[in-house]
């Protein structure tokens, strides 16, 4: 297989409040910035995740494309996805094109509505979106099935949270949160998550550029070279899976190569959520999860995923690690995982 | 590079305007299925799923591919969705392609719909954000004056449009999962109907569909087990290029003609009517015919509303386009181009029973979306390149 590297990527600094910006005026800054970084003004194939029903309208991706600048026209796609499934489109453009070079971004503005509620339309409108069960609810009960099994106690829900939130106060990208328990009244949001095991409501985009062989060498010092990628889903009703564990997680990190990562990004939306991700990918203490600070720390919805293979390779472009592995989620309680293993060393 | 990809299996329910018998799960597999019965394939055999459609609004459920992911039999698989407007049929096709010229896959299982009688499609494509205000109702408002500019360009005579609109209905008679039938259909017919979008009468536009299209992608090694003769893709394409700005030519959009050039380069066609045999073109508006005959090189610019007059593109004719009976006939949007992707595909493998064009060995496919900005094409022939 083709040699295929993340050579560069950029991120917005992530609000958690709306700054009046439409979802182009955030996303413009990050493409330009991406396009000094790598001093490419084109892209062979060019691929974006987002979503219409956070900004409630049709066709979100479309304007997007003025930001892009797709003149002349482009070659250039879009996924319904978070864009970490945009950037696994273009790794197989990479594979097969005529192309050295791919753009992917992944924007999301959850400020300008109720997300919780907005992802109750993600659910089967036959039987289980009539019920009213909202995202944070349905997580809720993941995380009870998950500590019934586990033995483990909000007190590690907690933990995550806490570490989570430190991490992110270092990184000026995310959002910078308060210790769990200050300033709130340490009540739940929805039992037995507590409003810190929740991420937080997020606006922000971010962008990657991957590149194929000499081309990679040319525009990264050390480029973080994709050594495996798959992704895989679960059946989407939460009444006939086991939601204590994460079997799509486990089959993509299997398939992508897990093993031996030093560092993970997982995309947890909630704080079980990493314990679970953790377990499915076999991540041992000795193994830094989210350093970024995670979507604990900033969630914005379609790029938090791609934040996340973002954030695993610069600890690869850095040289902090050798290894690293960056997971996004997609869909209720986990149901579709992507696991990206990257490594300073291409394969073979 | 690239390795070979087949298409080794066709599926499509009947298109109706409401398709009351079935849940959205129901739709798709009955496409899939059918799908993986002329593959000679079970759901087992699938080792990925790529689902394609239009704005979620249009049945008013967020991702539906999260919830028919296991209807799909993709539990335990990786699932991917496309969106690209209404190119989006196409894209998804190539999106699936690419799994298999890139080899990571075997054997991928395409799927494109829509189910527009669970919404209201000109509701949902004239919302906008409260930033922006919509100047024009649903599709036609947004492309009738487009039709308007390219009469005055090309100095087409009125009747052009109503031509198209007869032409393929009579195709659409000879389909057996074609949506419109309209025996007896004439230019007086059509003449006849309410103007919606001045020059776009009722009977020049496409109806609103449910139904589904599918499709099995193979490599070479897979293809060769099939039951049935594939379909080999010569070349795929996919521009785009934004909506609006000053000196854009809008009529006939240049991410059209790059497109166009660029999978005419990868299957080594210099003369798209004399070298392809078929074409299966997303024309929506009758209208948009001639404007596509001469954006895709078919003639000189100018030239496409003669073609259309002098019957080039009728089943009779040297290059007939939508034998199918195309989107005037059937149109569930998201699966709007990706029905031409395989019918082009049934052409070449000599399937397309009572509209086969005979001995037809190459075909376009295409599909565009957006303010005809998203464009997705491939060709496909009856030997292995």
């Amino acid at each position: 297989m083709r040699e295929i590297a993340v050579v560069a990527f950029t991120q917005s600094h992530h609000s958690g409040e709306d700054l009046g910006l439409a979802e182009i005026e955030m996303l413009a800054p990050v493409i330009t910035g991406i396009k000094e970084k790598t001093g490419l003004k084109q892209f062979g194939f060019t691929c974006s995740g987002s979503c219409d029903y956070l900004a409630g309208a049709p066709f979100s991706f479309v304007s997007a494309l003025d930001a892009v600048g797709a003149w002349p026209p482009i070659s250039e796609s879009h996924v319904e996805m978070d864009a970490a499934w945009a950037l696994y489109e273009a790794w197989v453009k990479l594979l097969h094109g005529e192309i050295d070079t791919a753009l992917v971004y992944g924007f999301g503005k959850s400020s300008q509505g109720e997300l919780r509620t907005i992802l109750t339309q993600q659910l089967d409108p036959y039987h289980l979106a009539p019920l009213g069960i909202d995202q944070v609810s349905l997580a809720a009960l993941q995380a009870r099935a998950y500590m019934e099994r586990s033995g483990a106690k909000e007190d590690d829900l907690r933990a995550v949270a806490a570490r989570s939130r430190a991490s992110g106060r270092d990184n000026p990208f995310a959002l910078h949160l308060p210790e769990p328990g200050d300033g709130d009244d340490g009540g739940y949001d929805v039992a037995p998550l507590h409003p810190y095991d929740v991420a937080p409501i997020t606006d922000g985009a971010a962008a990657i550029v991957l590149a194929a062989g000499d081309k990679a060498r040319e525009l990264c010092e050390r480029p973080a070279w994709i050594t495996g990628i798959d992704h895989r889903t679960e059946a989407h009703a939460p009444g006939v899976r086991d939601l204590t564990r994460s079997d799509a997680t486990r089959i993509a990190g299997e398939k992508a190569g897990a093993a031996g990562v030093e560092v993970a990004e997982l995309h947890a939306q909630f704080s079980h959520e990493e314990l679970i991700l953790r377990e499915a990918l076999g991540l041992g203490d000795d193994v830094t999860v989210n350093p970024s600070g995670g979507a604990l720390s900033a969630n914005p919805m379609m790029a938090a995923g791609l934040i996340r293979i973002g954030e695993a390779a610069a600890r690869i472009h850095d040289g902090t690690a050798s290894r690293a592995l960056g997971h996004a989620s997609s869909g209720p309680c986990l149901q579709q995982n992507l696991v990206c293993v990257l490594s300073g060393e291409a394969n073979e | 590079m690239s390795n070979p990809c087949a298409v080794i299996g066709v599926g499509q329910t009947a298109y109706r305007t409401k398709r009351l018998d079935v849940s959205m799960a129901g739709l798709l597999r009955e496409a899939a299925r059918r799908a993986l019965d002329d593959a000679g394939l079970t759901w087992k055999d699938i080792d990925a799923v790529v689902v394609g459609k239009a704005p979620d609004l249009f049945e008013g459920v967020m991702m539906p591919e999260t919830f028919l992911a296991e209807a799909l039999g993709a539990k335990g698989k990786p699932i991917m969705r496309v969106h690209t407007a209404g190119s989006v049929g196409g894209s998804t096709a190539i999106v699936a392609a690419g799994l298999i010229q890139g080899g990571v896959h075997q054997r991928v299982l395409t799927v494109a719909w829509e189910k527009q009688s669970e919404s209201n499609a000109t509701w949902a494509l004239t919302v906008n954000s409260p930033f922006t205000t919509s100047l024009v109702v649903g599709a036609g408002g947004y492309f009738a004056p487009h039709i308007r500019a390219y009469m005055r360009r090309a100095g087409a005579p009125d009747h052009i449009g109503m031509l198209v609109a007869v032409k393929d209905r009579e195709n659409a008679l000879r389909n057996q999962y074609a949506h419109l039938k309209i025996p007896g259909i004439s230019r007086e017919m059509v003449e006849s109907t309410p103007m919606l979008w001045e020059p776009i009468r009722y009977l020049e536009t496409c109806p609103s569909s449910d139904g589904a299209c599918a499709m099995v992608l193979a490599s070479e090694d897979a293809a060769k087990k099939a039951p049935n003769p594939p379909a080999w893709v010569h070349g795929t394409s996919m521009r785009s290029e934004p909506m609006m700005f000053a000196g854009r030519d809008s009529v006939s959009p240049q991410g059209g003609k790059d497109a166009a050039a660029d999978v005419y380069r990868q299957a080594g066609i210099s003369d798209p009517r004399r070298e392809l045999d078929c074409a299966e073109v997303y024309v929506p508006f009758s209208w948009y015919e001639p404007m596509w005959l001469e954006n895709l090189g078919f003639c000189g610019e100018s030239e496409g509303w003669k073609l259309t007059e002098a019957g080039a593109t009728a089943m009779d004719g040297d290059i007939p386009w939508n034998p199918s009976g195309g989107v005037l006939s059937s149109n569930p949007i998201g699966a709007s181009g990706m029905i031409r992707f395989a019918e082009a595909a049934l052409q070449v493998r000599g399937q397309a029973g009572d509209h086969q064009v005979d001995g037809a060995r190459r075909a376009l496919g295409h599909a565009y979306g957006g303010g005809a900005q998203f464009f997705a094409m491939w060709i496909v022939g009856s030997d292995k390149p």
